[in-house]
């Protein structure tokens, strides 16, 4: 357990250098971070600052070229997604990525592919564990469905959710794999005030219903400055401020990275 | 609870429905009332049915466009029908035994061909899985005990049209059944929402390499029973018997039936078969007509506008019999 001891608390995710260049361009470059357990963690930065490039690395989807990260102690840079989403790692997208002709309650279900086992055979010969498998998985999925307030429409096909349900759909969808951490990519894109409103309540009910611990990147400044408790900002594919977010986002080095010199 | 009982009622319908078509052709075939023609149809429409249903499994669910579907159904024939010429059990045994051997040794094919193209993808898998098809024919051709490019020859029959339909509606139902069950399990959601977003998929830890490679076993096993029910049937197989054509008219039963509609598969598949037969009368136009018609099927079966419209039938059904409940509650 080499998780750094601060305030008490253990770091759950050690990021430590990482960085990934595509050809020549660094799109990241030497980014340090750590989130505790618990946390609710922010992620800002103007577009194109590599903020979603450092997430399908935490996530595998792209391999670092520098750096290492490190997860609840256990070092998992270069394993691939489904290692890591085993591990306790999971993510929504910010190009939202739904099962999109599958229903609803599906899309959780797929989720919770991986808890709940039973071999094809007993699926084939329809043997008890199929059922009782089946079954638990089913009030699972609804359990998680009625905390997004999807319960009611759970055999919808994905694609025909307006787009503010299809952002929490792939949260509960992330949900259901009982991740440790949660990984969110711009989770308000595209949604009302009222629709962010409702969201930032629902992230802070994930965070004390599921004890989880979240990072999510996002735009929307309000959203960041009401929920976070620290922020990370990066541009240009670096690191330029951590901290608390009321500090940070005071600081005159971001202000001047957002509104571009 | 309402749900469950809408199930039940489904199911029982497939039940009847299944026991009511074999009835008729049984009855059919007994008393010569159905045409010679058409007989011989009923046992094609058999196998072809249990290709596409597993054809299905693989480019519908799964959505991978395999082109090399021909390949299984050959080494399923081969395979199984040698076993049934050299082997001495009863000949109702012998069929059963080579169904499982022509199915095992075409799943070994699926497996191993699986295993080598999963990098691949879209249109390059398309291609490499029409090149492997083509391969196993032509590997048949110089293997020994496969009677080469001459064709295999006396391949015992079951006896009547009536018991080789009878054994072949047998794998049918099987078929129908083991595929449903999968496609209706956790494994068959997985291999639905390998289909519908990959990276979404591995982000929620499904391993789409491993369901690759099932899919493909369990698909290529059924192919090749298909296979084994075709030797029996004609008593004499060829490499010709299995050309990319056929993978290619498996791949029209399933479009037609609709991508990962496992009813619609067995319908598109029965219809395929008799069409030719139904044509027969405008031989000048037969082709003609065979292509408007599979045109207007597959408009039928997957156009937006239609599926909008079957939409909106079901919910007005829906409606009408919530409307009829309430009348009775009331
Ligand atoms: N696979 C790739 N190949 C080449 N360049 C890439 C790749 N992925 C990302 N990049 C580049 O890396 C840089 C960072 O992109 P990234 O998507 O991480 O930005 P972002 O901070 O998420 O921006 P936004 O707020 O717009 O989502 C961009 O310049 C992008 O073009
Ligand atoms: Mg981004």
């Amino acid at each position: 357990m080499q998780g750094k001891e601060r305030d008490g608390k253990v770091a759950l995710l050690e990021i430590k250098n990482l960085g990934i260049s595509f050809g020549g361009l660094l799109a990241v470059d030497n980014v340090s971070l750590s989130i505790e357990k618990g946390q609710l963690y922010g992620l800002i930065g103007p577009n194109g600052a590599g903020k979603t490039t450092l997430f399908n690395m935490i996530t595998g989807v792209y391999k670092p070229t520098s750096g290492t990260f490190c997860f609840d102690g256990e070092n998992l840079t270069g394993k691939n997604p489904i290692e890591i989403n085993k591990k306790g790692i999971a993510r929504t997208f910010q190009n939202i990525r739904l099962f999109k002709n599958m229903s609803i309650i599906d899309n959780v279900k797929v989720g919770l592919h991986n808890n709940h086992k039973y071999y094809m055979v007993e699926s084939v010969f329809r043997l008890p564990r199929f059922y009782n498998e089946e079954r638990k998985m089913e009030k699972e999925a609804i359990e998680l469905l009625e905390v997004f307030d999807l319960d009611k429409e759970k055999d919808t096909l994905a694609c025909n959710l307006p787009y503010g349900k299809q952002r929490k759909l792939e949260i509960a969808r992330a949900l259901a794999t009982s991740p440790k951490l949660l990984l969110l990519d711009e989770p308000a894109a595209g949604m009302n005030p009222n629709e962010t409103e409702e969201l930032m309540e629902t992230i802070r009910l994930i965070r004390d219903k599921f004890d989880m611990t979240i990072l999510l990147i996002e735009h929307d400044m309000r959203l960041v400055a009401g929920i976070c408790e620290e922020i990370s900002v990066m541009n240009f594919g670096t690191l330029l401020a951590s901290g608390k977010t009321s500090e940070v986002l005071n600081n005159p080095e971001v202000i001047a990275a957002y509104l571009g010199e | 609870m309402k749900k469950l009982n809408s199930k039940l009622y489904r199911n029982l319908i497939m039940v009847a429905a299944a026991i009511a078509v074999y009835a008729f052709i049984a009855y059919g075939m007994n008393t010569n009332m159905l045409p010679r023609a058409t007989q011989t149809l009923a046992i094609k429409a058999c196998y072809n049915v249990i290709l596409a249903l597993s054809l299905n499994l693989i480019v519908g669910f799964l959505g991978e466009l395999s082109l090399g579907h021909a390949g299984f159904f050959a080494l399923g024939a081969y395979s199984g029908c040698i076993f049934s010429i050299n082997s001495s059990l009863p000949i109702e045994i012998r069929f059963f035994v080579a169904a499982l051997i022509g199915g095992t040794v075409a799943a070994v094919g699926g497996f191993l061909i699986s295993s080598s193209i999963l990098r691949l993808q879209g249109d390059y898998l398309a291609i490499v899985t029409l090149a492997f098809g083509e391969m196993i024919r032509s590997f048949i051709k110089i293997i020994p005990y496969t009677g080469g490019t001459s064709g295999l020859n006396g391949i015992p029959s079951l006896g009547s049209k009536f018991m080789t339909f009878s054994y072949s509606y047998v794998f049918v139902i099987i078929t129908v059944l083991v595929i449903r069950n999968i496609v209706t399990s956790r494994h068959g959601r997985a291999i639905t929402s390998i289909r519908d977003n990959a990276i979404a998929a591995e982000s929620v830890g499904i391993n789409i390499k491993a369901f690759k490679i099932k899919v493909f076993t369990v698909g290529a096993f059924f192919a090749g029973i298909a296979g084994v029910i075709l030797g029996h049937y004609i008593n004499f197989i060829e490499p010709a018997n299995f050309s990319y054509n056929v993978s290619i008219e498996v791949l029209v039963m399933v479009v037609l039936g609709g991508m990962g509609n496992l009813l619609g598969s067995i319908i598109a598949a029965v219809i395929i078969t008799f069409l030719p037969e139904i044509l027969r009368g405008f031989d000048k136009y037969r082709l003609l007509i065979y292509a408007i018609a599979l045109i207007l099927m597959m408009l039928a079966g997957n156009s937006p506008k239609i599926i909008e419209l079957r939409a909106k039938a079901k919910v007005k059904i829906m409606m009408l019999r919530r409307k009829a409940l309430a009348r009775k509650g009331a």
